[in-house]
């Protein structure tokens, strides 16, 4: 990162260590540039210290190392022994497993942070959370009668109700059926972008990641890792930790061009890919295909007939060996990771800069909607 | 039977119990809750009484109380009598005496809250007291009965303490327990039974209340 001197601060900085008395240290060190609707995904496999990282910034942890400064304010500074109190910071909090209250209604868990206003102004508030959150039938049912996705958005409502500047969900559909998860992401989003609020989300679930999220922290047993772009860190990982921890798949940002009997064609750069339409396709999504979906050709090779929809004219940047098989790096117009057997490799004689095309099934591609 | 020491020991087993509660809470909270490290010292001291003979309490606290003890000077100066064989003295004990009952029941319950229920209520901008009050306590309603109970019990029931420190003065500190112990004494058979079967019913009614109360232990508020 430059030290740009001219830059304005970041809406938020967390540079800071928790460490646990077993020895366990957790880094968290990211920002969020702009105020204002974005989605910063805490990324990594259990274990991670996503949720400490965001612990941190609700000030449920107290940092034993360094910084946090939110919209100019210091929130927190373990030199000067500085520790903003979660009841002062200005964070919706969204744990893990919900937490509501179990003894309050779903109105009086909305109404629970809002003991400061008039009365009259809390109901008013308190009934807009339940319209927008289509809660409004449910009011004076008690939590436990509800159903998962009831009850996230009864969470979500009562982290949201005294207008927070920042928004903190710890794995928020994790406690969801598969299927409530995909139809939520997407109402998730739309609904994270209307309250055009900066949201910090932990998820393990790349899927998720990829589908909620605008900017990326990668974190792996405790270390920061990476941060940046979504799109970016998934291009280029700095380092192995994050590649593995990001998986083998190619991700690439496209266009939706058309959906016709559910076949979608996505444009990605100069390249035309024909996927499954996987519903609730707005006009971008990432395109994921995994490696070994990916076989390889001579171009000059007579184009047979094949149920593979996709191919793609390219050359081959790099090989690399793994084993009985070999890592290509393809660039088809975005680059394209491809695996195949040595065998195969040895059999068409490939090597670096050879043209060759990229064969793929549309139903080996995986498309995740993003707006 | 004797009214007057059933009357008494009502009275002294109230008071008891609503100091207990004052006192109670504060330190059930920080049993429950604190990281000091020598929190078990402390819990020690409070679980005493549970094992101490009755007699062995009563001497210490007959000791403690004394003229020549600084508490028992400053009692005497402000309410120009001795604590021993006075009331008061007798509530100190009984307090004393009964302490685990309503500490260890409150510590349980309120560390059985779910921590995340209490950060949940931090984050929505509610202090530490009154996070108690919103959500610790009406969660931890059957573990508060439960030690109201057991205290009111216990203190209706003492009696070495009692008889150590409070003597046994008609009107002042000749509780339930002491004037049966004197019928009995007396050859007064009669009396000591009623008395004795008045106290069983109203252990066992208590009780029973308490228990059926708890069945309901999942949702209390179902029940208001």
């Amino acid at each position: 990162m430059d030290d740009d001197l001219t830059a304005p601060a970041p809406f938020l900085r967390i540079d800071a260590e928790r460490r646990f008395p077993g020895g366990a240290t957790i880094e968290a060190r990211f920002d969020i540039p702009q105020p204002g609707f974005s989605v910063t995904v805490l990324f990594g496999p259990s274990g991670s210290g996503k949720t400490t990282a965001l612990r941190l910034l609700a000030g449920l942890e107290r940092a034993d190392v360094g910084t946090l400064q939110v919209d100019g304010q210091t929130w927190s500074d373990a030199v000067r022994g500085l520790h903003r109190p979660p009841q002062l910071r200005d964070v919706g909090f969204l744990p893990q497993a919900y937490h509501l209250f179990p003894h309050l209604s779903v109105a009086a868990n909305l109404a629970y942070g809002l003991r400061a206003s008039a009365p009259a102004e809390r109901q008013a508030r308190v009934d807009e959370l339940l319209a927008l959150l289509e809660l409004t039938p449910l009011k004076d049912r008690p939590p436990g009668e509800l159903s998962g996705g009831q009850q996230q958005r009864v969470a979500l409502g009562r982290a949201l109700a005294r207008r927070p500047q920042l928004l903190l969900l710890d794995e928020p559909l994790s406690a969801l059926d598969r299927p409530s998860q995909l139809r939520l992401r997407k109402e998730l989003r739309d609904l994270l972008r209307n309250l055009d609020l900066p949201t910090v989300l932990v998820t393990h679930d790349r899927a998720e990641a990829l589908q909620l999220g605008d900017r990326l922290v990668v974190m792996d047993q405790g270390r920061f890792c990476q941060c940046g772009d979504i799109q970016q860190v998934f291009d280029r990982p700095t380092d192995p930790a994050v590649a593995r921890i990001l998986g083998v798949e190619t991700v690439v940002r496209g266009q939706v061009e058309s959906i016709m009997e559910g076949l979608a064609t996505v444009a990605v750069g100069p390249a035309r890919i024909l996927a499954a339409d996987p519903g609730s396709l707005g006009r971008e999504a990432f395109v994921c295909i995994r490696g070994e979906d990916v076989a390889v050709e001579r171009c000059g090779a007579a184009a047979t007939e094949s149920t593979a929809r996709n191919r793609l004219a390219g050359r081959i940047i790099a090989l690399q060996a793994e084993g009985s098989l070999v890592r290509l790096a393809l660039d088809v117009g975005f680059p394209l990771e491809s695996l195949v057997t040595r065998q195969a490799c040895q059999d068409l004689g490939l090597a670096e800069g050879d043209a060759v095309c990229a064969i793929l099934k549309a139903a080996a591609v995986h498309l995740l909607p993003h707006d | 039977m004797d009214w007057q020491a059933i009357r008494l020991s009502l009275w002294l087993a109230s008071l008891t119990t609503a100091s207990l509660l004052l006192l109670g809470v504060p330190l059930a909270y920080w049993l429950a809750f604190s990281h000091r490290r020598w929190k078990f010292l402390v819990e020690a001291v409070v679980a005493m009484p549970l094992v101490l003979p009755p007699t062995v309490l009563g001497f210490y606290l007959l000791m403690a109380m004394g003229p020549r003890s600084p508490l028992g000077r400053a009692f005497e100066g402000l309410f120009g009598h001795t604590l021993p064989f006075s009331f008061e003295g007798l509530l100190l004990a009984s307090v004393l005496y009964s302490l685990p009952f309503m500490i260890q029941p409150l510590a349980t319950a309120f560390a059985a809250v779910d921590r995340g229920l209490i950060e949940a209520s931090w984050c929505l901008g509610e202090s530490r007291p009154r996070t108690f009050l919103r959500i610790i306590a009406p969660l931890s309603w059957a573990g508060i009965l439960t030690g109201v109970v057991l205290s009111f019990a216990h203190t209706l029931g003492e009696f070495g303490v009692v008889l150590m420190v409070g003597g046994n003065l008609p009107g002042r500190t000749r509780t339930v327990s002491i004037a049966i112990y004197d019928q009995v004494q007396a050859m007064d058979y009669g009396p000591a039974a009623r008395t004795a079967a008045l106290l069983l019913l109203v252990s066992f009614l208590v009780l029973t209340f308490t228990y059926a109360l708890r069945r309901h232990a999942r949702k209390p508020w179902m029940m208001i």
